[in-house]
Formats: C-alpha cells, structure tokens, sequence
C-alpha cells in the first residue's frame, strides 16, 4: 500500500508559530521541536469548555484544569509565552451543536474532524494570522510535503498513529499555514521517550480517546439526553414492523447489540441496522451482508492542496479513523463526488467523512449522503 | 516591560520587604508567654496599632487576615452566620468582586435570599435604590465595593454607610480596591450608626498597596455580631484562630504608613498619567470607548477601563505582552480564561462588550514611559485583533 514515501517539508528560517497546546504529551513535542527548530514560538491552550472538569478521569475528559496547567507547565519547560484562549463558544456551536444535530438528522459526524475544520485551522488560525504568526502548530501525526503542484498532505510514518483521516477536511490555504512537527516520527513510544528526555512532566499521560466533550463517554446516554427519547418503529428490509425502539438517535448503522427484536427474522440470523431514519424516527433491520455498500457519494467535498486534475480516477477510500483504506474509483463532478470501492464497504453511515488517499497522499474528502447496497432488497 | 496592571497586584515596597524580612528573622510566637514570644508580641500589636491609626479605627477592631478574600469571606459570611432571627436576605450590587459575589452564592444554597442592586450606567450603586433595598423586608445584611476593582468607579461609601445604619442593617464593606487610593477612615464612614448596624466591617488586602501578598486585614466594629470562619486557638478576639503572621503584620503596617502619607500626592500624580492615557488611546482608536465615570473625580485614579469594539480581549493582550505591557482584561478565572466580565455585564453591555475590553492600572512605580509604551502600540494591536489589518487578504 504505502509506495516511496516523498520527504516531508522542511521549514527552513524562522517562523513566528503558535502551538496549540492541549496538556498532552504530543503537542507538547511538537512545540517543543518546533522550539528547537529555531522557530519563534508562542503556546495557547484552547478552552473549548465551560463546564470542564477540575481534574482529569484517565483518558478521558478535556479542557480540565489539570490539562491547561500540563500544557502552562510544557510552555514553562520550553521557555515560551503561553495564554489560554476561550474558544468554548465556537466549539459549543460548530462542534457539539453540529454533533448533535447531524445525529438528529439520522446521520454519524465525526467531532474531531469538525474540530479541526472549524476551530483549530479555522478560527485559531484566523486569529493566528491576524495576530502576525505565520503558522499553528499541533502535535498531529500527518505530515506535509511539498510536491509538484504545491503542498500535499500525507500519512504520518507510524501507521498506528497516523492521523491524516481528521485532517482530510482542510484545504490548500489552511495547509500552507500548518505545522506537523511530528509526522516523520516512526513511532508514538519514541514521542513519549523524547518527551521523558526532554523532562515533559507529560510524558507519561495517556493518550485521549472517545469524544472530549462526553466526559464519561456513554455517547448514547448523552445523545438522549440531548435528543430526547420517543418511540419508534424497527422495519425491516421489505418495511414490515418487526420492533420497537425509544429513539432513532441510539442506532447507528451496522450496530446489532440492543434491537431487542419481537419477530425473529425468517432465516432466524442476526440482524443488524442498515438505515436510520429520523424523520419518520424509525430504523431499518436486515442481515450482515445487507450492510455492504457498493457505492457511496455526497456533496460537501473539499480538497487538501490542489484539485484533481481529472473527473476519474483511481484512489483508495477510507471511511473512519481507524478503518483500513479500500482501492476505489472516484468521479468528480459539479454535485460533488461518487465512489465505487473495488469490495463493497462495512459499516458506512451517512454524515462520515469519507477520505480520498493515493498512496499516502491525502487527496480530500467528502460528507457521506447516500449509499447504495451492494444487496439488493428481495436478493 | 511595562507594568498597567497595578490593581492586580502592585510592586512590593522596598522598605516593606526589608521590614518584612527583619521581622521573620526574629523568633517566637505572639500567643506564647515568655521572652520570645512577648517580643514578637510587641511587634505584632504596635502593628496592629500603626494600621488602626491609618484605617481610622480601634487597635481591637483590626483582625488581620491572609488576604482581601479572607477579608470578604470572614465579613460576609461572618455577618450572615449571626444575622437576627427572622432575617434572611443579602444585599448583593451587581458586578461586585467575585469574592462577594461566590461567597454570597454559596451562602444562597444555605438558604439566604439574595436582594440585587443594580448599578447605574457608570458602575456605580445607586444610594437610592440601595437605600430602598435595605428597606425590604428580612434585610439581614448588606455588601458593598467602595470602589469597583474593575472599571474603578468610585462609590458614596458614606451615603451607603449611613443608609445601612439608618434601616439598622449591618454593612460590610470591600475596600480591598480602594485602599491606599481613596481617604479611609472606619470611624467617620461608620459616624453615629447605632450598634451591629451601619459600616461594621471593611476589607483590605496587602499586596495592593505594596506589601507582601498575604497580607491583610478586616476591621470589625466593637459592637459588630460576627462569627469566625477559622476556629482554634481563639486568637484576635476569637474571630481569626491560627497562629499570627508578625513579620507579615510589621510589612504590611509599614506599606500602609508609606501608602496613606504619598496618598494625596501619588494620586494627583496618577490622575495626570491616567487622563493622558485615556485620551492618547482614544486619539488613536477613536471607537475606543471608556467605561466606568468619565469624570476624574468618580474613578480610581490609576485605572482606565477601556472598550474596543470588535477586538477580543484575549487578542489584544497577547499583542500588548508581547510588546512588552502587562494589563488585563478584568478578573481571571483558575484556568486562566479571560471570562466575559459580569463587571461590564453590570454596566448593561452584550456578552461580545463585556469580551472585549482592556484594563490599564498604574500605581506607585508608573512613569510616562509605561504610557508612551502603551501609546506606540495601541493602534497597530486594535488594527490586527479587531481583523482590519487582515481582512481582504
């Protein structure tokens, strides 16, 4: 899968940067190697909550104040200035509001990937740039190369870490403004080690997982309460009722756990949601093999560094974080862009972001809107 | 560097630390009856009478604390733990110091019954309606800042006094901004109030007048009903156990000394830097607007509060200290977020108002040359965080 790696870009002179500090041991590497790098560095802990917890609960949970005193400390360490900015408004309208909302309207966002479109290479780089720094600098894994028709996004080394997928939403222009100082790490426990080296005080925090804005991460419990419960119908394929259910929002495509079905299915196999419906507030049931999907397409696309020069082309898709990426054909028109996976895809929902890679490049992405079944009904 | 943020905390004096640091040398504890202990005694009580002689007050009504916060905490929680018997409200202004204003809130989950007072459109308490508020029934007692630590408006501590004295309420007072600015004397402001009403308990803090930070004071009428927070050895009339911070008292006493007698002359002096940095900013950000009394006279003399619209604060700070300026932008919360301040909130401003403003102190140590700092820098750091200088590119 992976061919020749190109060199990722190197920044060359000094640049005025500010660090986006979470208090966790990644981006505290990254600022402190961009330190190193001769570049004029300036820290800023973004407070994406209001309501945050004074101390963290192992992996989970953000915006602490134990996690803005880790990244002042880090900052301390390095010998940089370091603020922390209230951007709780923002990330409460163009993260968890949008979150809650696409799960409202039936379909399966991905925060972190909103994070990154809306706040951090949005409103803190906006601000950034007005305030006369030539780039933000994050501890994502991904790297950048400078290629033929300019800057290209690209997987990071470490596989395992690589986080290019949440990155796939940003464009040339915020690219050209973005520092990955450890893309080129081959690996996370060598982060953790210079981190020790270093004298981090964070090297040894456990990574953040699950959503930070769900403390506990019971996502489906915060989703009721947001959404509200209401009872609603389990159809299966040819619409006949076959259950019941306390709210659409709790499924989620390719889930079989909790149906709690009345009417086992005639070949008596498990049965797993194909669809959710929000406005009718129901749910769609049907076997495994139902939930390959053999085509998937939408219009919110955006590209990471220059468009595809053609309409069609050959690429590989990758529909979630961590999921792996399948050979494809893409088409690329004025409503937006069709994908036809060479193997049917598992487990996609409307509302992911499905990423476009060739080789490691990272070529952009698109909102999923539609699938299409590689099962036809009654097949 | 550019020091303007005076009211956060102000240079440590030099004859203050040298006092301070020739009291700790010395041993022994105040409450112990020997020798050493009768020493440092002495010490503690002189001090105790240098900072009566300078508030206006008896020796024995000056129970010294850790800190304005200690201060508020033991005289407003002090007060309502001893209210009469069938009073249950607090007389809370808006846009008080957080130390009132949580104090009070938490004293509101135990039940009191919290009567706001609006401020007028420059940050000041309304005698009248303060005076119409006391009136209401159940009034227990009242809190009130002589002058706002924010945008620096002056309050008729006197009038408020002698409102609070004439419903028989007890006041307590939070001097912690005005100390060492403004006259102070306990006696006249609490005048011929009868006894447990009227001014019977003011704050002040140490570290805003040049001595060490964890300094303090509350004074507490001889006839005030007040309850302790800290219980122990029963020192300082039982109302502040733990063993007395002599070197701290010594340090502070002598700040206060220095404070009072430069009082006249430093405030003149500070009136003259602050109108010249008032205006020298709005010359050069016209839509800068300034908030609080624009009359000398009704505001603090080292504080210009300062709105910029369209420019977060938070922008505007970061491209003051990197031109080497220290201000703020009100007070900070634990995590260190500039919170939209319910100060300007107070004043009738939006939530976008209240985020973007600039507070500029000067004490002791200001010079023209802090305020030509400011001057140089102003109208670039207002261009680039409002997001004129960027936009179109």
């Amino acid at each position: 899968m992976v061919g020749p790696r190109p060199a990722a870009r190197s920044y060359t002179g000094s640049m005025r940067v500010l660090a986006a500090m979470s208090g966790g041991v990644d981006s505290a590497v990254a600022a402190a190697r961009a330190v190193e790098a001769g570049h004029d560095v300036v820290g800023v802990h973004l407070a994406l909550s209001r309501a945050g917890g004074t101390l963290r609960t192992g992996s989970r949970g953000c915006c602490t104040i134990e996690d803005a005193m880790d990244a002042r400390r880090a900052a301390d360490l390095l010998g940089i200035p370091f603020y922390v900015w209230d951007f709780s408004e923002r990330f409460r309208e163009d993260v968890i509001e949008d979150f809650v909302s696409e799960y409202r309207a039936g379909r399966t966002p991905n925060p972190c990937l909103r994070c990154n479109e809306k706040i951090k290479f949005a409103a803190l780089l906006e601000r950034a740039i007005e305030l006369g720094f030539d780039a933000v600098c994050t501890g994502h894994y991904a790297t950048l190369v400078d290629g033929e028709d300019g800057l290209e996004l690209h997987r990071a080394s470490d596989a395992a870490k690589d986080q290019s997928y949440v990155l796939g939403v940003l464009t040339a222009e915020q690219l050209a403004h973005t520092y990955f100082p450890l893309g080129s790490t081959p690996s996370k426990a060598l982060v953790r080690a210079e981190a020790a080296e270093r004298g981090l005080s964070v090297a040894q925090k456990p990574d953040s997982h699950d959503i930070c804005f769900i403390p506990d991460g019971d996502t489906r419990g915060w989703l009721a309460e947001k959404v509200g419960a209401e009872q609603g119908e389990i159809l299966d394929r040819d619409g006949a009722v076959v259950g019941t259910h306390d709210g659409a929002h709790a499924f989620t495509v390719g889930q079989r756990r909790g149906l709690r079905l009345g009417v086992p299915a005639p070949d008596g196999k498990p049965r797993f949601v194909l669809e959710v419906r929000p406005v009718s507030n129901t749910v769609v049931v049907g076997p495994k093999e139902a939930l390959a999907i053999a085509e998937i397409s939408g219009e919110r696309r955006s590209w990471a560094g220059a468009a595809p020069s053609l309409d069609e082309f050959a690429c590989e898709v990758q529909i979630r974080a961590h999921a792996d990426p399948v050979p494809a054909r893409a088409f690329v028109s004025a409503e937006g862009v069709r994908v036809v996976p060479d193997a049917p895809l598992d487990g996609v929902a409307p509302g992911q972001s499905a990423v476009l890679y060739v080789g490691t490049r990272v070529l952009g992405q698109f909102t999923i809107d539609r699938t299409v079944s590689a099962v036809p009904v009654g097949a | 560097m550019h020091y303007l943020d005076h009211a956060a905390t102000t240079d440590l004096r030099p004859e203050a630390a040298e006092e301070w640091l020739r009291v700790a040398r010395t041993s022994g504890n105040a409450s112990s009856t020997h020798g050493a202990g009768q020493r440092a005694r002495r010490i503690l009580e002189e001090s105790r009478e240098r900072l009566a002689a300078v508030l206006g007050c008896d020796p024995i009504e000056v129970v010294l604390t850790s800190g304005g916060t200690e201060s508020v905490n033991l005289g407003v929680q002090g007060l309502w733990r001893s209210r009469l018997e069938g009073r249950d409200a607090i007389l809370l202004p808006d846009g008080e110091h957080h130390a009132t204003l949580d104090t009070v809130t938490a004293l509101a989950a135990e039940g009191a019954r919290v009567i706001p007072v609006a401020l007028d459109g420059v940050g000041r308490i309304p005698v009248g309606s303060f005076g119409a508020a006391l009136a209401s029934e159940g009034a227990a007692m009242a809190t009130a800042l002589m002058a706002n630590n924010e945008v620096g408006t002056v309050n008729d501590a006197a009038a408020l006094a002698a409102s609070a004295a004439e419903a028989g309420v007890p006041l307590h007072l939070d001097a912690v901004a005005a100390f060492g600015h403004l006259p102070l004397s306990f006696a006249a402001l609490r005048a011929d109030a009868p006894a447990g009403a009227g001014l019977v308990a003011l704050s002040v803090a140490g570290h805003k007048i040049g001595a060490p930070t964890g300094t303090g004071a509350l004074v507490v009428a001889r006839t005030a009903r007040l309850a302790p927070l800290l219980h122990g050895g029963g020192q300082q009339r039982g109302l502040r156990s733990g063993t007395q911070d002599v070197a701290g008292a010594a340090a502070f006493a002598l700040a206060a000394e220095l404070a009072v007698a430069e009082r006249a002359t430093e405030s003149s002096r500070l009136g003259v830097l602050r109108d010249r940095l008032a205006a020298g900013i709005r010359e050069r950000v016209p839509s800068a607007e300034l908030l609080g009394d624009p009359d000398p006279s009704g505001r603090l003399p080292g504080n210009v509060h300062l709105l910029f619209p369209g420019a977060p604060s938070e922008s505007l700070l970061f491209l003051l200290d990197a031109a080497g300026i220290s201000a703020s932008a009100g007070s900070a919360c634990q995590a260190g977020v500039a919170e939209p301040s319910h100060v300007v909130r107070a004043l009738g401003r939006s939530v976008a108002e209240a985020r973007s403003v600039i507070r500029f102190t000067l004490g002791r140590t200001s010079s023209d040359a802090d305020v030509d700092a400011v001057l140089a820098v102003i109208g670039d750091a207002y261009q680039r965080a409002s997001g004129a200088a960027s936009s179109g590119s």
